[in-house]
């Protein structure tokens, strides 16, 4: 079958210089034709390796079978069993390294598209008209899940889909965690996530927002005077680092996690009538190289700035971001400044006016096995800028462990958990995503939920019995 | 949503509201503040808390009218529903016991000493309060005051009640031996101004001095990072380090600094808003 020997088919995507200037979603989304010609790209391998890299599992090889004969309710089935945020991680997970990357096609011509398809077979499910109906829980257990990002999101759909009462709370004022604060509308919109929240209240979970646990709620009261027989922490890693350089506390200086937070939360693109402000400038210069920092520095360039750039201490190839964000990034004309390390942020009159930076060389491999960079002497220089963001990762958040006595966590601030990965140091009490990993992956989170789902069915099952 | 059960106007531009908020209640501790939102698309703005009762669940706070999402609760009235309201956020303040304990309040910073002054005297400190503003009119809850604290000191820039002058006058008076006694502790609330003069009238007579930084913020749980302040030369974050900090250690330039930087965009917000009302006049 000669179809079989072409490269991937690419994603439709916005004309570049028209998708900068707003917050609509860049890429289009494939066609009919797009999606029979790519499915039938999938060589149906005998030991389906894609399925290894996908820290879900999902049966892709049978997915791209029902793609391929057009049944979509089939393929769509066999996603949402599989991966209960489909429509979320066709738009952001990082296929490149996951799934795609063990595709037997992807020596020769490319992966088949896994992650396109995903959002192909998700975009036709949001078409379909939407029940009314809502599960009812048939046992008797009741569940919070603490956090409504994505690890406690999947933990609760697949509690709800086992019968528990779930309730999902959350601190702000709207649910979705990192997918609603952190992931800006031109990667994935609001309604995509308002979707997938839809759909876990059709199976019968509730979410109350604006509530605390560790703050306006303890975890001994959850367990004592509202008797949840279990408790799912997915509370993330959403504690930004700054990095102790002089000027950090200027204005004009952001973290990445309040620079989009004002933008996706709060709206600052539609001010004044949202009326959360952001002040963007001319020139913004974003540190760091992961997802966070190109959707940082392209909401920079959506905003106004003339010149965004990204300013990254380690070289091209050390970089974290997914290959599409950075492409698309490219594409916008976002500059990217490589091997160039801040040493101070310049002020005046307590406003941002350049950063000043060290240039890099690599050196040998440091702990985390990439190379060292190391500052080249007297190489010292300035970029005239008017904004800072920093977006050189995130830990998780002390303020649940600190109200929660018995909670252990490692140094670093991650949750400890038992050999299952799953169970924390206090009874009945669990936990997955960012809140133990550090800051990772939507789908790592979306995994762990669901691991922790499985424990939390089987532990209380074991006791009833 | 939290429902407001009871409005009083204090001055033109200031009112107290108890909200019916029981979660929030029964967790709060003296010194703690919420963050409210009041429309779609409203900013979040923190706001302390000046009373709580844990039985009736209800909390109260007293808002100043400065600001786009201020001046819209303020055309709340009883009845009306808040459209977000979380907490109790933030560290109840370390108060050592013994001593006189003086809290001093500028504005409606003296709003937020109640429910301390209420704590304390349940500890059963000897404390004094000194509340100021510019004339008679704009003093608010001094009643309120004058029943939880040892004694009530007033100031007016005008003289229009009590001593005239500034609240630091009346506090380096009692530093310099005047009555009600020498300050052992001081807990500093108000205006960002006067803050700061009492943090030098305090450091210049070496008494320990705490105060309430309320910077921008939106989680309030340590998320954005956009309320940081440096205290002791430590990058700190009012929202879960605070709201009160050591005042002699706060670099307070640099507070006020981060805290004018929305200043042109809280005119633009103000603008827009009084289009909205033209409109719908």
């Amino acid at each position: 079958m000669p179809v079989k020997r072409t490269d991937k088919t690419p994603m439709p995507v916005r004309e570049p210089s028209l998708r900068a200037r707003d917050f609509g979603e860049v890429n289009e989304g494939y066609c009919f034709s797009h999606a029979m010609f790519e499915a039938e790209r999938c060589l149906r391998c005998q030991d389906p390796v894609c399925m290894d890299g996908c820290p879900v599992r999902v049966p892709i090889s049978d997915f791209m079978h029902a793609v391929a004969a057009n049944d979509l309710p089939k393929a769509s089935r066999i996603l949402r069993e599989a991966n209960p945020l489909a429509a979320i991680c066709g738009r952001v997970c990082p296929q490149e390294s996951q799934c795609e990357l063990n595709c037997h096609m992807t020596k020769r011509f490319g992966p088949v598209a896994i992650g396109h398809l995903e959002r192909y077979v998700s975009d036709w499910e949001m078409s379909q008209p939407e029940g009314d109906e809502v599960l009812e829980p048939w046992r008797e257990e009741k569940i919070a899940i603490v956090g409504s990002g994505p690890s406690g999101l999947v933990c609760a759909g697949e509690l709800a889909r086992m019968g528990y009462h779930v309730t999902v709370y959350e601190a702000l004022h709207a649910p979705g965690g990192v997918l609603r604060y952190g992931i800006p509308e031109f990667r994935l919109p609001n309604d995509i996530l308002d979707w997938e929240i839809r759909q876990l209240e059709r199976l019968g979970v509730e979410f109350v927002n604006n509530v605390i646990i560790g703050k306006t709620l303890t975890m001994d009261q959850l367990f004592g005077e509202y008797g949840y027989a279990a408790v799912f922490i997915g509370t993330g890693a959403g504690l930004p680092k700054f990095m102790g350089i002089p000027g950090e506390s200027l204005n004009g200086v952001y973290s990445a996690n309040e620079f989009l937070t004002r933008i996706n939360l709060m709206q600052a693109f539609d001010f004044p009538h949202s009326e959360t402000p952001l002040k963007v400038g001319r020139r913004v210069a974003v540190i760091g190289s992961g997802n966070t920092a190109m959707d940082a520095v392209r909401s920079a360039l959506r905003l106004g700035a003339e010149k965004a750039m990204v300013v990254y201490r380690r070289s091209e190839k050390e970089m974290t971001a997914r290959i599409e964000e950075y492409e698309h990034a490219i594409e916008e004309g976002v500059e990217m400044h490589w091997l160039t390390n801040p040493v101070e942020v310049l002020g005046e009159d307590g406003w941002v006016t350049g950063l000043k930076c060290v240039k890099m060389k690599l050196g040998e491999p440091d702990e985390s096995g990439r190379a060292r960079p190391i500052p080249i002497e007297g190489s010292e220089f300035v970029f005239p800028v008017d904004n800072v963001v920093l977006s050189i990762g995130t830990r998780p958040n002390p303020l649940l462990v600190k109200a929660t006595p018995g909670l252990k966590t490692h140094s670093w601030g991650g949750l400890l958990v038992d050999e299952r990965e799953v169970e924390t140091s206090v009874h009945r009490v669990y936990a997955g995503g960012d809140a133990v990993t550090g800051a990772a992956t939507v789908i790592l989170a979306a995994g762990a939920g669901k691991k922790a789902a499985e424990a939390i069915h089987h532990d209380l099952q074991a006791e009833a019995a | 949503m939290p429902k407001i059960v009871e409005k009083r106007r204090l001055t033109p531009i200031t009112a107290l509201y108890r909200v019916d908020a029981p979660l929030i209640a029964r967790a709060a501790r003296a010194g703690q503040f919420v963050i409210l939102r009041v429309r779609e698309g409203g900013e979040r703005i923190p706001i302390t808390i000046t009373d709580y009762d844990r039985e009736s669940g209800l909390v109260t706070i007293v808002v100043q009218e400065v600001g786009a999402t201020t001046r819209r609760l303020g055309e709340l009235g009883e009845g009306d529903e808040i459209l977000d309201m979380v907490g109790p956020l933030g560290e109840a303040p370390d108060i050592p016991s013994g001593g006189h304990i003086v809290g001093v309040g500028g504005g409606f910073g003296s709003a937020a000493l109640l429910c301390l002054m209420k704590e304390l005297r349940e500890r059963g400190e000897k404390t004094t309060v000194i509340i100021g503003a510019r004339e008679k009119n704009l003093l608010i809850l001094a009643d309120e005051l004058a029943k939880v604290t040892t004694n009530l000191e007033i100031c007016t820039d005008d003289g229009s009640a009590g001593f005239k002058g500034f609240v630091t006058e009346r506090l380096q008076q009692m530093i310099d031996g005047g009555p009600p006694g020498y300050p052992d502790f001081v807990i500093s609330i108000g205006p960002m101004p006067m803050m700061r003069a009492v943090e030098k009238t305090t450091a210049a007579a070496n008494v320990p001095c705490t105060a309430s930084l309320d910077p921008l913020m939106i989680d309030g749980t340590g998320m954005c990072g956009g309320c940081r302040v440096t205290v002791g030369g430590e990058v700190k974050f009012a929202c879960v380090d605070g709201p009160f900090f050591d005042a002699h250690t706060v670099d307070f330039d640099e507070a006020v600094s981060r805290g004018k930087m929305y200043v042109k965009e809280e005119q633009k917000a103000a603008a827009c808003q009084r289009a909205e009302h033209e409109e719908a006049a």
